[in-house]
């Protein structure tokens, strides 16, 4: 220690001994700032600090270090005896490697998996298409209506040499997509026209709205689905039958619908009413008011709303295992029905929950980037 | 004038809510009268070309979807045998899962053709809402899981217990009513979802897990070292299970009921997959003959071909050989649902 001083007062005899400034940029002192500004930050920093690592450290062990990513097979039936004595110490990946086609197709014929596969796919590209500004024309609509034939030709098949596949035989992401997607598509428009509708000046068509919204809200999904399921088949005559996955896909679109309403309302109401009355003066009619005016104003005043819903009836759908569909969510549960299989959940809620995370992710994203670029005139 | 159409709307919304659940059973038995012709169900199946069949969602043994995506089971044999019946092709099977609360109504709205879903027989299922049950595939309790290492050996030893047990079924409540009527106290812990109710009798909360006898021995197989549990002798309620078509599909009905019957009796007579079709040439006992088309006319009267049970004996076994096929692996012994002869309750009558 004496040393160090000695050695440094006769390299530069002349400077008294200064201690270097305090670093007031970079990462230490914005650590210093912001977490170690006090003894009670400091405590509350270094405790969360310990949990998180420690939470960290016990992930990777569960997920890397003690899993298991295969289990022999003999004779058709998997030895997962390794797997379970593990007892919780690690996780057991072999049962994603085993059933991650049906948890992703359901029971769609296994060796036509390349078309629910191919399906997802075109869902994924028509989004992304769709979230482009630079194809935000008209050119959307046909690209909209040529993939949706394309995905139900795929999914259906009886043509062109694909072989036909009931929609009882449908299953897994395919599901989830094609319900969220068509309820969203459809429950769009007509949510607009109700949130119109609820302002109108018109009493019948205001009543109309104004019932439509309350009563559909006033109930759960899960019974308006029940109603689609379980009641409604038993109205139409014997014999006669629509489509399950049809029947939930109306009771989610009139659902979806009747929310989303609500929050275009919201922006419809948020606009000074100086809009309205500059747009009559300029003598636009109702819908050239409506469609020129209003409407691209109120919308992109309540993007984080409607995206917020839209990733909630993304989740929603799973709600259709109640009616024996085979969504995302319900084909992972059926998968570890199998009692080679059973108590490796985790597993599989994991690999699911991690799906709908990238789709919900990729949602609230792009919506935060759409709300930067349209309303930078009022960014402060 | 806000505030009252607010108030309007919650009150028709609250209607609406309120409606639903009720008219919900009010109207399950009204519809369920829809007449339907003897053959109606029978002639539209083969109009069609495929079955319909109703199925769970997912109970290991009975109905579940593998790997594949194909589905498996006892039930599902059921299905199977029946397509194997009319057209002699176990894939001519459409599988509807249907889930607990909505199964009733696909068969009654004709959604499917039969259910074949751990269904229990009773009363009330059979009269008002409309249904014929085509026999018992499976006689099913309620029985009671413990640690082998516990030291119980008959469910009276369980005063005092706790007891895990899942809500909503008549599970909770015939062990309520067991208890009442054997003086046995016991402290329940309700859990709703089964993972967890699993774990909760596995780390030790519960000293018993009660369900039914299957389902039980589906838990018990999964676990890491299934001898140290053991499921007691004692079985507290009734579930005779099995499949169930329309009132009034009396000539499907028929051809359910002696397809299981068949089942039984084949394995009565010791014919397998393996030597039915030697059977079928060299055995010469007139059951045997009856049975597998041999002498009279047996598959006729039932409005299938007479080689009716040899191509679902060939194709899927007696109901010996689909038992332990889908039920040995989850650990199910025979029980009750062994042959008469061997002390069990399968019995079937003649077929002749």
């Amino acid at each position: 220690m004496s040393d160090v001083t000695l050695n440094a007062a006769t390299a530069n005899p002349e400077a008294a001994p200064r201690t270097a400034p305090v670093v007031s940029t970079g990462p230490v002192a914005w650590l210093r700032a912001n977490l170690f500004s006090s003894w009670i930050n400091t405590a509350v920093s270094l405790v969360l600090a310990y949990l998180l690592i420690r939470w960290t450290i016990g992930f990777i062990d569960w997920a890397f270090i003690n899993a298991i990513w295969t289990v022999p097979v003999q004779g058709n039936i998997p030895q997962t005896q390794a797997c379970r004595e593990l007892e919780g110490a690690g996780a057991c990946w072999a049962v994603i490697g085993e059933k991650h086609r049906f948890i992703l197709f359901g029971t769609y014929p296994y060796e036509e998996h390349w078309r629910p596969l191919l399906v997802c796919a075109l869902f994924i590209a028509l989004y992304v298409v769709s979230a482009m500004r630079r194809f935000w024309s008209w050119v959307l609509i046909p690209i909209w209506i040529g993939t949706l034939t394309v995905i139900g030709v795929l999914m259906w098949g009886g043509i062109l040499g694909l072989s036909y596949v009931p929609q009882e035989r449908w299953g897994g992401l395919p599901i989830t997509l094609i319900l969220s997607t068509f309820g969203l598509a459809f429950a769009f428009p007509l949510a607009v026209l109700v949130a119109l509708g609820r302002r109108s000046k018109l009493p019948a068509i205001k009543m109309l709205c104004v019932l439509y919204v309350e009563l559909v809200r006033g109930v759960p999904l899960i019974s308006l689905l029940f109603m689609a399921s379980v009641m409604f088949p038993l109205f139409l005559p014997e014999g006669m039958n629509i489509d399950k996955l049809l029947r939930a896909q109306v009771a989610i679109t009139l659902f979806a619908g009747a929310y989303l309403a609500e929050v275009v309302r919201a922006g419809l109401q948020t606009l000074p009413r100086g809009q309205y009355e500059a747009a009559d003066a300029l003598g636009l009619s109702y819908w050239y008011k409506t469609g020129f005016i209003i409407l691209p104003q109120a919308l992109r005043l309540v993007i984080p709303p409607l995206v917020n819903t839209f990733i909630g009836f993304f989740k929603d759908t799973s709600l259709v295992l109640i009616i024996g569909i085979f969504d995302l969510l319900t084909a992972g549960k059926t998968a570890i029905v199998e009692p080679a299989w059973q108590g490796f959940g985790i597993e599989v809620y994991v690999f699911v929950g991690a799906i709908y995370l990238v789709f919900c992710f990729a949602m609230s994203k792009y919506s935060q980037d759409l709300e930067r670029d349209l309303n930078q005139h009022r960014s402060r | 004038m806000k505030a009252l159409r607010l108030t309007l709307a919650a009150v028709m919304g609250g209607a609406a809510m309120l409606v639903a659940p009720v008219m919900a059973p009010m109207m399950a038995p009204a519809m369920a009268q829809a007449p339907a012709a003897s053959g109606a169900t029978l002639d539209a199946i083969r109009a069609r070309g495929t079955l319909i069949c109703g199925v769970n969602t997912g109970l290991a043994g009975f109905a579940q979807p593998d790997s594949q995506g194909v589905w498996r089971g006892f039930d599902v044999d059921y299905c199977r045998a029946v397509a194997v019946a009319l057209w002699n092709d176990p894939n001519k099977v459409r599988y509807v899962p249907t889930t607990a609360q909505n199964r009733f109504t696909a068969l009654q709205s004709g959604e499917v053709d039969m259910l074949a879903r751990n269904t229990t027989w009773t009363l009330s299922r059979d009269t008002s809402l409309g249904f014929d049950f085509t026999g018992i595939n499976f006689y099913d309790g309620q029985g009671f899981m413990v640690k082998t290492s516990a030291g119980v050996r008959t469910a009276r030893d369980l005063n005092g217990a706790t007891i895990c047990v899942q809500p909503g079924t008549t599970t909770e409540q015939n062990l309520t009513d067991w208890a009442r009527a054997n003086r046995i106290r016991f402290t329940p812990v309700v859990i709703e979802r089964l993972e967890e109710v699993v774990g909760a009798y596995v780390s030790g909360r519960c000293d018993a897990y009660t369900t039914d006898v299957s389902g039980l021995a589906s838990t018990r197989s999964a676990q890491p070292r299934p001898a140290d549990h053991m499921i007691l002798p004692d079985v507290i309620s009734k579930e005779p299970l099995g499949p169930a078509v329309r009132h009034g599909d009396q000539r499907f009905a028929d051809l359910l009921r002696w397809i299981h019957f068949g089942l039984v009796g084949a394995e009565e007579l010791g014919i397998t997959a393996a030597n039915v079709q030697q059977a079928a040439q060299t055995d010469a006992r007139p059951d045997v003959q009856r049975m597998l088309g041999r002498s009279g006319e047996l598959g006729q009267m039932l409005g299938v071909d007479n080689l009716w049970m040899v191509n679902i004996i060939r194709t899927l076994g007696n109901y010996g050989e689909m038992f332990e096929r889908n039920l040995g692996p989850i650990g199910l012994q025979r029980g009750p649902n062994a042959l008469w002869t061997n002390g069990g309750l399968q019995y079937a009558p003649p077929l002749r």
